[in-house]
């Protein structure tokens, strides 16, 4: 049997763990020593929680033994290089814990804008602020910033030891510094949100504490800079998409496909609220529309068709092809391949997919789409493939379910 | 306090030339201003003057020189100021007062702390 103090510690560092090293952070000014306090506070709590029982706050338990444990790390480094570190990291940590003077009032975001500093390299500071403050592991990571593990593990290393090396100082920045950083920051929410809404693998369709954490700092962040036009378009985009959320699974936590999906479950003030918000976006930029604004454009038209099959394919289609020819991703071109094969047909967008990288998401899309061509006997073998690479629980019950329809259907 | 080297990447040209007199008085300014965090300084002649050397093989093989500067670039290496700073951030603030960084660039680098 499980010991119940390992499970509430695990639990801990699940939900509340970004926000121990933020406040860490805060604290002492150096993300290494920050990380590694954290990881020494969480051992001691697997040695102490199961003779003293689960302390009543566990979270302030961590907190507070990770500051002794970060208070410790700087002695014995002071012994071993006094000059090295300077005792202003020390006096830091004996100054209260009262935020500094700054127009960004909430805590996580505020260290999302100290993480996204200009000496890093744009997706250096949101791979860097998703990993370390919005609680990613490398893999989801990657996943979000569309990189392999392995790269993102080695990127991570580079980045730390630039901080290090460079001294690149954790301070938060001041209210003129904002609009440089806020690119960044929008890249670190909307990958946040991505990640809960689209996760890798795991028991469910959707993380929905990462869905509302993701949309409440978008909505922080309009708020702050309301004039605005990228957080503005962030926020309309998460407002879309969340809005249609709800109606993305059953009762069972099963997927329901948009053509199946009861439509008055959407929420109509989301989506009157994300179109408005995408509209006054659009009027504060130029000609060209940025990656949010037309991802958000793609979302308002599917939220404002009547049905599935009252679907203006065509626009998705032309809305796609400008999303990709100002930010190409492997994402939107499977995603476009779909509409396409709603558009034109099924041969069109297996035509549309040809360019696509394959993946087990590319191979669910292949499957249907062979599917409705009349190739079951393809169909079952493009499933296989689908549900041989890393998938959601629910997305595998469905694929196995749709290959043993077709299986049916091809006569084996 | 950690140190920085900032290189200057400027139009490569020849300092003693009367012409730049007025440029070369702004980083003279640049220096009085900053004396207490600048630790070493030097301007480079023209790259014209640049000769790279390499070694055949390893350590002791013939020594061959050429001509001219180790990259060919729009902009030179034009001089470099080694500056004492607490971090990057105060690094930086010290970089952006270089003329060369509104005339050119300034690549700020971390020195490695010898131990």
């Amino acid at each position: 049997m499980v010991d119940p103090s390992r499970t509430r510690l695990s639990e801990t560092v699940r939900i509340e763990g970004a926000r121990i090293l933020a406040t860490l952070v805060r604290t002492v000014g150096d993300l290494q020593l920050a990380e590694d306090a954290v990881q020494e506070a969480v051992l001691a709590a697997l040695r102490e929680w199961p003779r003293a029982g689960v302390p009543p706050q566990p979270r302030a338990w961590l907190t507070l033994t990770a500051k002794r444990k970060a208070i410790d790390m700087l002695r014995r480094e002071g012994a071993r290089a006094a000059k090295e570190r300077e005792g202003a990291d020390l006096m830091e940590l004996s100054t209260p814990d009262t935020p500094p003077d700054s127009v960004v009032r909430d805590d996580q975001l505020r260290l999302i804008f100290t993480c996204c500093h200009p000496a890093l390299a744009p997706d250096a500071r949101v791979a860097l602020a998703l990993r370390t403050l919005c609680g990613l592991s490398v893999a989801q990571t990657a996943a979000v910033l569309l990189t392999g593990e392995a790269a993102m593990a080695k990127r991570l290393t580079r980045i730390r030891q630039k901080i290090t090396v460079s001294r690149i100082p954790y301070r938060v920045p001041a209210d003129a510094e904002l609009p440089s950083r806020l690119a960044a920051v929008c890249a670190v929410v909307h990958a946040l949100y991505t990640s809960g809404h689209a996760p890798l693998d795991g028991p469910a369709l959707v993380d929905v504490d990462v869905c509302g954490e993701a949309l409440r700092l978008a909505r922080l962040l309009h708020d702050l800079l309301p004039d605005e036009p990228l957080p503005a378009a962030v926020l309309a985009l998460l407002l879309l998409t969340e809005a249609r959320r709800p109606a993305r699974v059953d009762a069972a936590g099963d997927v329901v496909l948009l053509a199946d999906q009861d439509r008055g479950r959407w929420d109509a003030a989301w989506i009157a609220e994300g179109r408005a918000l995408l509209d006054a976006s659009l009027r504060r930029t130029g000609a060209v529309a940025d990656p949010y604004q037309l991802q958000a454009a793609i979302a308002a038209e599917h939220a404002a068709a009547p049905s599935y099959a009252g679907t203006d394919w065509a626009e998705i289609v032309r809305l796609y092809d400008l999303l990709l020819s100002v930010a190409p991703s492997p994402t939107a071109a499977l995603s476009r391949a779909v509409a396409v094969a709603e558009a034109l047909g099924p041969v069109a967008g297996l035509d549309a997919l040809r360019a696509v990288p394959p993946g087990p998401r590319w191979h669910a899309v292949h499957a249907e789409l062979l599917a409705r061509s009349g190739r079951y006997r393809d169909a079952v073998d493009a499933a296989t493939e689908a549900l041989a690479g890393e998938l959601t629980e629910p997305e595998r019950r469905y694929q196995r379910r749709r290959r043993s329809e077709w299986e049916e259907l091809a006569g084996s | 306090m950690a140190q920085y080297l900032a290189l200057t990447y400027t139009a490569d040209i020849d300092w003693f030339d009367p012409r730049y007199a007025a440029e070369l008085a702004e980083y003279q300014q640049f220096g009085r201003d900053h004396k207490d965090s600048i630790r070493a300084a030097a301007v480079l002649h023209p790259t014209s003057t640049a000769t790279v050397v390499r070694v055949v093989g390893a350590r002791g093989g013939d020594v061959v020189t050429t001509d001219g500067p180790y990259a060919e670039t729009k902009e030179a290496l034009t001089g470099y100021y080694l500056i004492e700073a607490a971090d990057l951030d105060e690094a930086v603030a010290v970089a952006a007062q270089i003329p060369a960084a509104w005339g050119g660039a300034v690549e700020v680098r971390p020195v490695l702390a010898a131990n």
